[in-house]
Protein backbone atom coordinates (compact mmCIF):
# COMPACT_ATOMS: atom_id res chain seq x y z
CA UNK A 1 0.00 0.00 0.00
CA UNK A 2 3.01 2.33 0.39
CA UNK A 3 3.71 4.63 -2.49
CA UNK A 4 6.63 4.28 -4.86
CA UNK A 5 9.55 6.63 -4.22
CA UNK A 6 8.53 9.08 -6.93
CA UNK A 7 4.97 9.22 -5.63
CA UNK A 8 6.17 9.86 -2.07
CA UNK A 9 8.45 12.68 -3.29
CA UNK A 10 5.44 14.09 -5.13
CA UNK A 11 3.25 13.87 -2.06
CA UNK A 12 5.95 15.50 0.09
CA UNK A 13 6.46 18.33 -2.42
CA UNK A 14 2.75 19.09 -2.61
CA UNK A 15 2.44 19.12 1.18
CA UNK A 16 5.48 21.41 1.46
CA UNK A 17 3.90 23.78 -1.08
CA UNK A 18 0.70 23.72 0.99
CA UNK A 19 2.71 24.59 4.14
CA UNK A 20 4.60 27.41 2.39
CA UNK A 21 1.35 28.92 1.12
CA UNK A 22 -0.15 28.83 4.61
CA UNK A 23 2.95 30.47 6.09
CA UNK A 24 2.87 33.19 3.43
CA UNK A 25 -0.77 34.03 4.19
CA UNK A 26 -0.13 33.93 7.93
CA UNK A 27 2.90 36.22 7.66
CA UNK A 28 1.07 38.71 5.42
CA UNK A 29 -1.88 38.85 7.84
CA UNK A 30 0.44 39.38 10.80
CA UNK A 31 2.26 42.23 9.01
CA UNK A 32 -1.05 43.86 8.08
CA UNK A 33 -2.28 43.57 11.65
CA UNK A 34 0.89 45.13 13.08
CA UNK A 35 0.69 47.97 10.53
CA UNK A 36 -2.97 48.73 11.35
CA UNK A 37 -2.30 48.70 15.09
CA UNK A 38 0.66 51.05 14.75
CA UNK A 39 -1.06 53.54 12.46
CA UNK A 40 -4.24 53.42 14.53
CA UNK A 41 -2.35 54.13 17.69
CA UNK A 42 -0.55 57.07 16.07
CA UNK A 43 -3.85 58.52 14.85
CA UNK A 44 -5.47 58.13 18.25
CA UNK A 45 -2.50 59.71 20.00
CA UNK A 46 -2.50 62.69 17.59
CA UNK A 47 -6.17 63.35 18.26
CA UNK A 48 -5.73 63.08 22.00
CA UNK A 49 -5.62 66.51 23.69
CA UNK A 50 -2.82 65.57 26.09
CA UNK A 51 -0.86 62.76 24.51
CA UNK A 52 -0.30 59.22 25.72
CA UNK A 53 3.37 59.41 26.72
CA UNK A 54 3.04 62.88 28.37
CA UNK A 55 0.13 61.75 30.53
CA UNK A 56 1.31 58.24 31.33
CA UNK A 57 3.19 59.09 34.52
CA UNK A 58 0.15 60.93 35.92
CA UNK A 59 -2.10 57.87 35.70
CA UNK A 60 -1.67 56.98 39.35
CA UNK A 61 -2.07 60.53 40.72
CA UNK A 62 -5.83 60.22 41.30
CA UNK A 63 -5.81 56.79 42.96
CA UNK A 64 -2.83 57.96 45.07
CA UNK A 65 -4.79 61.00 46.24
CA UNK A 66 -7.82 58.86 47.13
CA UNK A 67 -5.81 56.21 48.96
CA UNK A 68 -3.61 58.65 50.87
CA UNK A 69 -6.67 60.43 52.23
CA UNK A 70 -8.41 57.16 53.10
CA UNK A 71 -5.22 55.99 54.79
CA UNK A 72 -5.17 59.08 57.02
CA UNK A 73 -8.85 58.62 57.95
CA UNK A 74 -8.73 54.81 58.24
CA UNK A 75 -10.67 54.95 61.51
CA UNK A 76 -13.77 56.00 59.55
CA UNK A 77 -13.75 52.89 57.32
CA UNK A 78 -15.60 50.37 59.57
CA UNK A 79 -18.35 52.92 60.23
CA UNK A 80 -18.61 53.66 56.50
CA UNK A 81 -18.86 49.94 55.69
CA UNK A 82 -21.88 49.61 57.98
CA UNK A 83 -23.40 52.80 56.60
CA UNK A 84 -23.25 51.61 52.98
CA UNK A 85 -24.41 48.01 53.50
CA UNK A 86 -28.15 48.80 53.00
CA UNK A 87 -27.49 50.49 49.66
CA UNK A 88 -25.19 47.61 48.68
CA UNK A 89 -28.07 45.21 49.36
CA UNK A 90 -30.32 47.34 47.14
CA UNK A 91 -27.71 47.17 44.36
CA UNK A 92 -27.38 43.39 44.77
CA UNK A 93 -31.15 43.00 44.68
CA UNK A 94 -31.39 44.95 41.44
CA UNK A 95 -28.63 42.78 39.94
CA UNK A 96 -30.14 39.49 41.12
CA UNK A 97 -33.69 40.18 39.97
CA UNK A 98 -32.58 41.50 36.59
CA UNK A 99 -30.25 38.52 36.07
CA UNK A 100 -33.05 36.10 36.92
CA UNK A 101 -35.65 37.66 34.62
CA UNK A 102 -33.07 38.31 31.92
CA UNK A 103 -31.82 34.71 32.02
CA UNK A 104 -35.36 33.26 31.84
CA UNK A 105 -36.22 35.41 28.83
CA UNK A 106 -32.82 34.63 27.30
CA UNK A 107 -33.42 30.87 27.65
CA UNK A 108 -36.70 31.10 25.74
CA UNK A 109 -35.26 33.36 23.04
CA UNK A 110 -32.11 31.23 22.75
CA UNK A 111 -34.03 27.99 22.12
CA UNK A 112 -36.28 29.76 19.64
CA UNK A 113 -33.31 31.12 17.71
CA UNK A 114 -31.09 28.02 17.62
CA UNK A 115 -30.79 26.27 14.30
CA UNK A 116 -32.14 22.75 14.46
CA UNK A 117 -33.99 23.24 17.74
CA UNK A 118 -36.35 26.10 17.02
CA UNK A 119 -40.10 25.65 17.30
CA UNK A 120 -40.60 27.82 14.22
CA UNK A 121 -37.42 27.47 12.14
CA UNK A 122 -38.45 30.27 9.76
CA UNK A 123 -38.69 32.74 12.62
CA UNK A 124 -35.13 32.24 13.93
CA UNK A 125 -33.74 35.35 12.15
CA UNK A 126 -36.47 37.45 13.80
CA UNK A 127 -35.54 36.25 17.30
CA UNK A 128 -31.87 36.75 16.52
CA UNK A 129 -32.42 40.35 15.44
CA UNK A 130 -34.49 40.93 18.59
CA UNK A 131 -31.53 39.89 20.70
CA UNK A 132 -29.18 42.05 18.60
CA UNK A 133 -31.35 45.08 19.35
CA UNK A 134 -31.39 44.25 23.05
CA UNK A 135 -27.61 44.13 23.10
CA UNK A 136 -27.14 47.22 20.98
CA UNK A 137 -29.03 49.72 23.16
CA UNK A 138 -26.86 50.82 26.12
CA UNK A 139 -28.40 50.07 29.52
CA UNK A 140 -27.91 53.64 30.61
CA UNK A 141 -30.07 54.97 27.76
CA UNK A 142 -32.95 52.65 28.65
CA UNK A 143 -32.56 53.54 32.32
CA UNK A 144 -32.62 57.29 31.59
CA UNK A 145 -35.75 56.99 29.46
CA UNK A 146 -37.49 54.84 32.07
CA UNK A 147 -36.46 57.16 34.92
CA UNK A 148 -37.98 60.01 32.92
CA UNK A 149 -41.21 58.04 32.48
CA UNK A 150 -41.47 56.19 35.80
CA UNK A 151 -39.42 58.38 38.11
CA UNK A 152 -36.18 57.45 39.89
CA UNK A 153 -35.77 54.21 41.85
CA UNK A 154 -34.70 50.62 41.45
CA UNK A 155 -37.43 49.50 39.02
CA UNK A 156 -36.13 51.36 35.92
CA UNK A 157 -32.61 50.05 36.60
CA UNK A 158 -33.97 46.53 36.97
CA UNK A 159 -35.82 46.69 33.65
CA UNK A 160 -32.87 48.26 31.84
CA UNK A 161 -30.39 45.64 33.05
CA UNK A 162 -32.79 42.74 32.46
CA UNK A 163 -33.32 43.97 28.87
CA UNK A 164 -29.60 44.01 28.13
CA UNK A 165 -29.05 40.70 29.97
CA UNK A 166 -31.69 39.01 27.79
CA UNK A 167 -29.84 40.01 24.64
CA UNK A 168 -26.37 39.17 25.90
CA UNK A 169 -27.21 35.86 27.56
CA UNK A 170 -29.53 34.85 24.73
CA UNK A 171 -26.64 34.84 22.28
CA UNK A 172 -24.37 32.84 24.59
CA UNK A 173 -27.18 30.42 25.52
CA UNK A 174 -28.00 29.86 21.88
CA UNK A 175 -24.38 29.04 21.05
CA UNK A 176 -24.23 26.55 23.91
CA UNK A 177 -27.49 24.97 22.74
CA UNK A 178 -26.19 24.75 19.18
CA UNK A 179 -23.30 22.60 20.39
CA UNK A 180 -25.60 20.29 22.32
CA UNK A 181 -26.01 16.75 21.11
CA UNK A 182 -29.30 16.35 19.20
CA UNK A 183 -29.49 12.57 19.67
CA UNK A 184 -31.41 12.79 22.97
CA UNK A 185 -33.84 15.20 21.29
CA UNK A 186 -34.36 12.70 18.49
CA UNK A 187 -34.91 9.96 21.05
CA UNK A 188 -37.54 12.04 22.83
CA UNK A 189 -39.21 12.96 19.54
CA UNK A 190 -39.44 9.26 18.74
CA UNK A 191 -41.61 8.69 21.81
CA UNK A 192 -43.91 11.55 20.84
CA UNK A 193 -42.69 14.33 23.15
CA UNK A 194 -43.74 17.90 22.40
CA UNK A 195 -41.32 20.75 21.74
CA UNK A 196 -41.26 22.01 25.33
CA UNK A 197 -40.74 18.46 26.63
CA UNK A 198 -37.93 17.84 24.15
CA UNK A 199 -36.16 21.02 25.23
CA UNK A 200 -36.76 20.42 28.93
CA UNK A 201 -35.49 16.82 28.99
CA UNK A 202 -33.21 16.70 25.95
CA UNK A 203 -31.42 20.04 25.87
CA UNK A 204 -31.58 21.62 29.34
CA UNK A 205 -29.64 18.88 31.18
CA UNK A 206 -26.87 19.17 28.58
CA UNK A 207 -26.57 22.95 28.61
CA UNK A 208 -27.23 23.52 32.32
CA UNK A 209 -23.53 23.74 33.35
CA UNK A 210 -22.71 26.23 30.57
CA UNK A 211 -25.88 28.25 30.96
CA UNK A 212 -25.52 28.57 34.70
CA UNK A 213 -21.89 29.63 34.49
CA UNK A 214 -22.79 32.27 31.88
CA UNK A 215 -25.67 33.46 34.08
CA UNK A 216 -23.45 33.68 37.16
CA UNK A 217 -20.83 35.65 35.24
CA UNK A 218 -23.64 37.92 34.05
CA UNK A 219 -24.72 38.36 37.69
CA UNK A 220 -21.25 39.69 38.51
CA UNK A 221 -21.36 42.04 35.52
CA UNK A 222 -24.85 43.16 36.54
CA UNK A 223 -23.71 44.07 40.07
CA UNK A 224 -21.30 46.52 38.47
CA UNK A 225 -23.94 47.69 35.99
CA UNK A 226 -26.50 48.35 38.71
CA UNK A 227 -23.85 50.29 40.67
CA UNK A 228 -23.23 52.46 37.60
CA UNK A 229 -26.94 53.08 37.08
CA UNK A 230 -26.99 54.58 40.57
CA UNK A 231 -25.11 57.50 39.00
CA UNK A 232 -28.18 58.44 36.96
CA UNK A 233 -30.60 58.18 39.87
CA UNK A 234 -31.74 54.62 40.34
CA UNK A 235 -30.54 54.31 43.93
CA UNK A 236 -28.24 51.72 45.41
CA UNK A 237 -24.57 52.03 46.14
CA UNK A 238 -23.89 53.84 42.86
CA UNK A 239 -25.77 56.89 44.13
CA UNK A 240 -23.55 57.01 47.23
CA UNK A 241 -20.45 56.59 45.09
CA UNK A 242 -21.49 59.46 42.84
CA UNK A 243 -22.13 61.74 45.82
CA UNK A 244 -18.78 60.85 47.37
CA UNK A 245 -16.84 61.32 44.13
CA UNK A 246 -18.52 64.65 43.35
CA UNK A 247 -17.82 65.91 46.84
CA UNK A 248 -14.15 65.33 46.13
CA UNK A 249 -11.55 65.80 48.85
CA UNK A 250 -12.85 65.02 52.31
CA UNK A 251 -15.08 62.16 51.08
CA UNK A 252 -12.41 59.92 49.59
CA UNK A 253 -12.57 57.53 52.54
CA UNK A 254 -16.20 56.86 51.55
CA UNK A 255 -15.06 56.17 47.97
CA UNK A 256 -12.53 53.62 49.19
CA UNK A 257 -15.12 52.00 51.48
CA UNK A 258 -17.57 51.63 48.57
CA UNK A 259 -14.95 50.16 46.23
CA UNK A 260 -13.83 47.74 48.93
CA UNK A 261 -17.44 46.63 49.47
CA UNK A 262 -17.97 46.11 45.72
CA UNK A 263 -14.72 44.17 45.42
CA UNK A 264 -15.62 41.95 48.39
CA UNK A 265 -19.08 41.32 46.96
CA UNK A 266 -17.73 40.28 43.57
CA UNK A 267 -15.19 38.03 45.27
CA UNK A 268 -17.85 36.31 47.37
CA UNK A 269 -20.18 35.88 44.39
CA UNK A 270 -17.30 34.42 42.36
CA UNK A 271 -16.49 31.97 45.14
CA UNK A 272 -20.09 30.84 45.55
CA UNK A 273 -20.66 30.50 41.82
CA UNK A 274 -17.48 28.42 41.50
CA UNK A 275 -18.80 25.99 44.11
CA UNK A 276 -22.26 25.88 42.59
CA UNK A 277 -20.86 25.17 39.15
CA UNK A 278 -18.56 22.39 40.37
CA UNK A 279 -21.57 20.81 42.06
CA UNK A 280 -23.62 21.03 38.90
CA UNK A 281 -20.94 19.65 36.59
CA UNK A 282 -19.54 16.85 38.75
CA UNK A 283 -22.61 15.97 40.76
CA UNK A 284 -23.35 16.15 44.47
CA UNK A 285 -20.23 14.38 45.70
CA UNK A 286 -17.72 16.86 44.31
CA UNK A 287 -18.99 19.82 46.31
CA UNK B 1 16.36 -1.46 26.83
CA UNK B 2 16.17 -3.19 30.16
CA UNK B 3 13.03 -2.42 32.16
CA UNK B 4 12.80 -3.38 35.82
CA UNK B 5 9.46 -2.73 37.52
CA UNK B 6 9.68 -3.03 41.32
CA UNK B 7 6.73 -2.95 43.68
CA UNK B 8 4.88 -0.22 41.82
CA UNK B 9 1.56 0.78 43.41
CA UNK B 10 -1.05 3.38 42.67
CA UNK B 11 -3.80 4.16 45.15
CA UNK B 12 -6.71 6.51 44.73
CA UNK B 13 -7.71 7.21 48.32
CA UNK B 14 -8.06 3.81 49.96
CA UNK B 15 -8.66 1.99 46.66
CA UNK B 16 -5.63 0.46 44.95
CA UNK B 17 -5.63 0.56 41.15
CA UNK B 18 -2.21 -1.11 40.92
CA UNK B 19 -0.86 -3.06 43.91
CA UNK B 20 2.86 -3.93 44.25
CA UNK B 21 3.43 -4.75 40.58
CA UNK B 22 6.83 -6.26 39.73
CA UNK B 23 8.37 -7.77 36.59
CA UNK B 24 11.39 -7.30 34.32
CA UNK B 25 11.58 -6.92 30.56
CA UNK B 26 14.63 -7.26 28.36
CA UNK B 27 15.36 -6.49 24.75
CA UNK B 28 12.63 -5.64 22.32
CA UNK B 29 9.72 -7.99 22.68
CA UNK B 30 6.03 -7.55 22.04
CA UNK B 31 4.44 -7.61 25.49
CA UNK B 32 0.71 -7.84 26.04
CA UNK B 33 -0.93 -6.89 29.32
CA UNK B 34 -4.34 -8.51 29.60
CA UNK B 35 -7.13 -8.38 32.13
CA UNK B 36 -10.69 -7.18 32.36
CA UNK B 37 -11.46 -3.49 32.53
CA UNK B 38 -10.54 -1.91 35.85
CA UNK B 39 -7.67 -4.36 36.41
CA UNK B 40 -5.11 -1.54 36.45
CA UNK B 41 -3.63 -2.03 32.95
CA UNK B 42 -4.15 1.57 31.83
CA UNK B 43 -2.98 3.00 35.15
CA UNK B 44 0.27 1.06 34.82
CA UNK B 45 0.98 2.29 31.28
CA UNK B 46 0.15 5.84 32.32
CA UNK B 47 2.61 5.57 35.21
CA UNK B 48 5.30 4.23 32.89
CA UNK B 49 4.77 7.20 30.57
CA UNK B 50 4.57 9.51 33.60
CA UNK B 51 1.10 10.78 32.72
CA UNK B 52 0.12 9.65 36.23
CA UNK B 53 2.36 9.63 39.29
CA UNK B 54 2.87 6.35 41.14
CA UNK B 55 2.13 6.18 44.84
CA UNK B 56 5.20 4.05 45.54
CA UNK B 57 7.75 1.75 43.91
CA UNK B 58 10.31 2.27 41.18
CA UNK B 59 10.67 1.56 37.47
CA UNK B 60 14.31 1.25 36.40
CA UNK B 61 14.96 1.87 32.70
CA UNK B 62 18.57 0.84 32.04
CA UNK B 63 19.23 1.39 35.73
CA UNK B 64 17.62 4.83 36.06
CA UNK B 65 14.41 5.26 38.07
CA UNK B 66 12.01 6.98 35.69
CA UNK B 67 9.38 7.56 38.38
CA UNK B 68 11.65 10.11 40.05
CA UNK B 69 12.39 12.20 36.93
CA UNK B 70 11.25 15.82 36.89
CA UNK B 71 11.08 18.70 34.42
CA UNK B 72 13.29 18.36 31.33
CA UNK B 73 14.50 14.87 32.29
CA UNK B 74 10.90 13.68 32.62
CA UNK B 75 10.01 15.09 29.20
CA UNK B 76 13.11 13.46 27.71
CA UNK B 77 11.91 10.11 29.08
CA UNK B 78 8.42 10.70 27.70
CA UNK B 79 9.87 11.29 24.26
CA UNK B 80 11.65 7.93 24.68
CA UNK B 81 8.48 5.97 25.40
CA UNK B 82 5.73 6.91 23.01
CA UNK B 83 2.07 6.37 23.90
CA UNK B 84 -0.79 5.27 21.65
CA UNK B 85 -4.27 5.72 23.13
CA UNK B 86 -7.59 3.92 22.75
CA UNK B 87 -9.32 7.08 21.51
CA UNK B 88 -6.28 8.12 19.37
CA UNK B 89 -5.94 11.47 21.23
CA UNK B 90 -5.08 13.47 18.11
CA UNK B 91 -5.79 17.17 17.69
CA UNK B 92 -8.92 16.83 15.56
CA UNK B 93 -8.85 20.23 13.83
CA UNK B 94 -5.21 20.09 12.72
CA UNK B 95 -4.00 18.32 9.61
CA UNK B 96 -2.57 14.81 9.71
CA UNK B 97 1.05 15.80 9.03
CA UNK B 98 0.97 18.43 11.82
CA UNK B 99 -0.36 15.80 14.20
CA UNK B 100 2.55 13.53 13.28
CA UNK B 101 5.02 16.41 13.73
CA UNK B 102 3.72 16.84 17.28
CA UNK B 103 5.91 13.84 18.08
CA UNK B 104 8.84 16.29 18.00
CA UNK B 105 7.32 18.83 20.41
CA UNK B 106 9.70 17.86 23.21
CA UNK B 107 12.79 18.43 21.07
CA UNK B 108 12.23 21.60 19.07
CA UNK B 109 12.32 25.27 20.23
CA UNK B 110 8.98 26.28 21.74
CA UNK B 111 8.28 29.47 19.77
CA UNK B 112 8.87 27.74 16.42
CA UNK B 113 6.49 24.92 17.32
CA UNK B 114 3.79 27.36 18.49
CA UNK B 115 3.74 28.91 15.02
CA UNK B 116 3.88 25.49 13.36
CA UNK B 117 7.27 26.29 11.80
CA UNK B 118 8.83 22.87 11.15
CA UNK B 119 11.95 22.36 9.06
CA UNK B 120 11.54 20.76 5.64
CA UNK B 121 13.57 17.77 6.82
CA UNK B 122 11.13 17.19 9.67
CA UNK B 123 8.17 17.49 7.31
CA UNK B 124 9.76 15.08 4.83
CA UNK B 125 10.37 12.59 7.65
CA UNK B 126 6.74 12.87 8.82
CA UNK B 127 5.54 12.19 5.28
CA UNK B 128 7.91 9.22 4.97
CA UNK B 129 6.52 7.72 8.20
CA UNK B 130 2.95 8.27 7.00
CA UNK B 131 3.92 6.58 3.74
CA UNK B 132 5.34 3.62 5.63
CA UNK B 133 1.96 3.21 7.33
CA UNK B 134 0.20 3.60 3.98
CA UNK B 135 -1.57 6.92 4.59
CA UNK B 136 0.78 9.52 3.02
CA UNK B 137 -1.97 10.78 0.74
CA UNK B 138 -4.01 11.84 3.83
CA UNK B 139 -1.30 14.30 5.02
CA UNK B 140 -3.09 17.61 4.31
CA UNK B 141 -6.50 16.44 5.61
CA UNK B 142 -7.83 17.29 9.04
CA UNK B 143 -7.34 14.43 11.50
CA UNK B 144 -11.07 14.41 12.35
CA UNK B 145 -11.95 13.66 8.71
CA UNK B 146 -10.23 10.25 8.86
CA UNK B 147 -11.75 6.92 9.83
CA UNK B 148 -10.94 5.40 13.21
CA UNK B 149 -8.40 2.96 11.81
CA UNK B 150 -6.64 5.71 9.86
CA UNK B 151 -6.61 7.98 12.92
CA UNK B 152 -4.99 5.23 14.97
CA UNK B 153 -2.32 4.87 12.30
CA UNK B 154 -1.73 8.64 12.48
CA UNK B 155 -1.30 8.23 16.24
CA UNK B 156 1.23 5.45 15.62
CA UNK B 157 3.01 7.71 13.12
CA UNK B 158 3.19 10.41 15.82
CA UNK B 159 4.70 7.81 18.14
CA UNK B 160 7.26 6.81 15.47
CA UNK B 161 8.14 10.48 14.91
CA UNK B 162 9.40 10.44 18.51
CA UNK B 163 11.85 7.69 17.46
CA UNK B 164 11.15 5.97 20.78
CA UNK B 165 12.70 2.88 22.29
CA UNK B 166 9.37 1.75 23.71
CA UNK B 167 5.86 2.16 22.32
CA UNK B 168 3.07 1.91 24.87
CA UNK B 169 -0.33 1.11 23.41
CA UNK B 170 -3.33 1.52 25.70
CA UNK B 171 -6.14 -0.62 24.23
CA UNK B 172 -5.12 0.44 20.70
CA UNK B 173 -7.86 -1.54 18.97
CA UNK B 174 -10.75 -1.37 21.43
CA UNK B 175 -12.51 1.38 19.42
CA UNK B 176 -11.96 -0.20 16.02
CA UNK B 177 -13.84 -2.65 13.87
CA UNK B 178 -12.22 -6.10 13.41
CA UNK B 179 -10.61 -5.30 10.03
CA UNK B 180 -9.03 -2.03 11.17
CA UNK B 181 -8.04 -3.69 14.44
CA UNK B 182 -6.04 -6.21 12.48
CA UNK B 183 -4.34 -3.51 10.38
CA UNK B 184 -3.35 -1.59 13.51
CA UNK B 185 -2.06 -4.68 15.34
CA UNK B 186 -0.11 -5.78 12.23
CA UNK B 187 1.41 -2.28 12.08
CA UNK B 188 2.51 -2.42 15.70
CA UNK B 189 3.97 -5.92 15.16
CA UNK B 190 5.85 -4.71 12.07
CA UNK B 191 7.37 -1.81 14.00
CA UNK B 192 8.34 -4.23 16.73
CA UNK B 193 10.02 -6.67 14.33
CA UNK B 194 11.50 -4.29 11.75
CA UNK B 195 12.71 -1.48 14.05
CA UNK B 196 13.40 -3.54 17.15
CA UNK B 197 11.33 -1.23 19.34
CA UNK B 198 9.74 -2.72 22.45
CA UNK B 199 5.95 -2.64 22.33
CA UNK B 200 3.83 -2.92 25.48
CA UNK B 201 0.15 -3.16 24.62
CA UNK B 202 -2.89 -3.35 26.88
CA UNK B 203 -5.33 -5.75 25.31
CA UNK B 204 -8.59 -7.07 26.56
CA UNK B 205 -9.06 -9.97 24.22
CA UNK B 206 -7.17 -13.23 24.64
CA UNK B 207 -7.06 -14.13 20.97
CA UNK B 208 -5.24 -10.87 20.08
CA UNK B 209 -2.72 -11.42 22.86
CA UNK B 210 -2.10 -15.02 21.72
CA UNK B 211 -1.63 -14.00 18.13
CA UNK B 212 0.76 -11.05 18.50
CA UNK B 213 2.59 -11.21 21.82
CA UNK B 214 5.89 -12.84 22.75
CA UNK B 215 5.04 -12.48 26.38
CA UNK B 216 1.77 -12.00 28.23
CA UNK B 217 1.27 -10.39 31.63
CA UNK B 218 -2.13 -10.99 33.21
CA UNK B 219 -3.53 -8.55 35.73
CA UNK B 220 -6.45 -8.85 38.08
CA UNK B 221 -7.54 -6.24 40.62
CA UNK B 222 -4.23 -4.37 40.29
CA UNK B 223 -1.97 -7.43 40.79
CA UNK B 224 0.08 -9.49 38.36
CA UNK B 225 -1.53 -12.95 38.32
CA UNK B 226 0.14 -14.36 35.22
CA UNK B 227 3.48 -13.79 33.52
CA UNK B 228 4.62 -16.07 30.73
CA UNK B 229 4.53 -16.98 27.07
CA UNK B 230 1.27 -17.18 25.12
CA UNK B 231 1.66 -20.99 25.09
CA UNK B 232 1.59 -21.08 28.89
CA UNK B 233 -1.68 -19.15 28.86
CA UNK B 234 -3.95 -22.12 29.47
CA UNK B 235 -7.67 -22.00 29.94
CA UNK B 236 -7.19 -22.23 33.71
CA UNK B 237 -4.75 -19.32 33.68
CA UNK B 238 -7.17 -17.23 31.64
CA UNK B 239 -9.93 -18.08 34.10
CA UNK B 240 -7.73 -16.72 36.90
CA UNK B 241 -7.02 -13.50 35.04
CA UNK B 242 -10.61 -12.78 34.14
CA UNK B 243 -11.93 -13.99 37.48
CA UNK B 244 -14.62 -16.05 35.80
CA UNK B 245 -16.26 -19.22 37.11
CA UNK B 246 -16.26 -22.70 35.56
CA UNK B 247 -18.64 -21.63 32.79
CA UNK B 248 -15.95 -19.27 31.44
CA UNK B 249 -15.44 -19.68 27.75
CA UNK B 250 -12.53 -18.04 26.01
CA UNK B 251 -14.75 -16.83 23.21
CA UNK B 252 -16.53 -14.52 25.66
CA UNK B 253 -13.48 -12.28 25.60
CA UNK B 254 -13.35 -12.22 21.82
CA UNK B 255 -14.79 -9.46 19.67
CA UNK B 256 -15.64 -12.00 17.01
CA UNK B 257 -19.40 -12.37 17.26
CA UNK B 258 -19.46 -15.71 15.45
CA UNK B 259 -17.35 -17.25 18.21
CA UNK B 260 -20.19 -17.03 20.70
CA UNK B 261 -22.84 -19.72 20.71
CA UNK B 262 -26.34 -18.30 20.24
CA UNK B 263 -28.04 -18.08 23.64
CA UNK B 264 -31.41 -19.71 22.98
CA UNK B 265 -32.46 -19.56 26.59
CA UNK B 266 -31.99 -15.79 26.72
CA UNK B 267 -33.80 -15.29 23.44
CA UNK B 268 -36.68 -17.46 24.63
CA UNK B 269 -36.92 -15.52 27.88
CA UNK B 270 -37.08 -12.24 25.97
CA UNK B 271 -39.49 -13.26 23.28
CA UNK B 272 -41.75 -15.81 24.97
CA UNK B 273 -44.61 -14.39 27.01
Amino acid sequence: MTLANAALANETASYLAHVRRKRLYGGALLALFALLMLSGFKLANDRNAGGFWDGLHRIFDFPAEIFSEAFVNWRNLPGLFVKFVPSLIETLNIAAVSTLFGALAAAALALLSTRGLSLWPRMTPLFRRMMDVMRAIPEIVIALVLIFLLGGGPVPAMIAIAFHTTGALGKLFSEAAENADTKPVEGLASVGAGWAQRMWFGILPQVAPNWSSYALLRFEINIRASAILGFVGSGGIGYDLKTALQWGQGKYDAVVAIFALLFLTIMIVDHISDRARARLVKGERAA
Amino acid sequence: MHLDVRNVSKRFGSKAAVERMSFTLDGSGFVGIIGRSGAGKSTFLRMLNRLTDATEGEILADGKDVLKLRGAEKRAWQSQCAMVFQQFNLVPRMDVASNVLHGLLGRRPMMATLFNLWSEDDIARALAILDRLGIAEQAPKRAEALSGGQQQRVAIARALMQDPEIILADEPIASLDPMNAQIVMDTLKRINVEDGRMVIANLHTLDTARRYCDRVIGMRDGRVVFDGTPEQLTRGAARDIYGADASFSESATSTDLGALQPDDQYAAALLGD
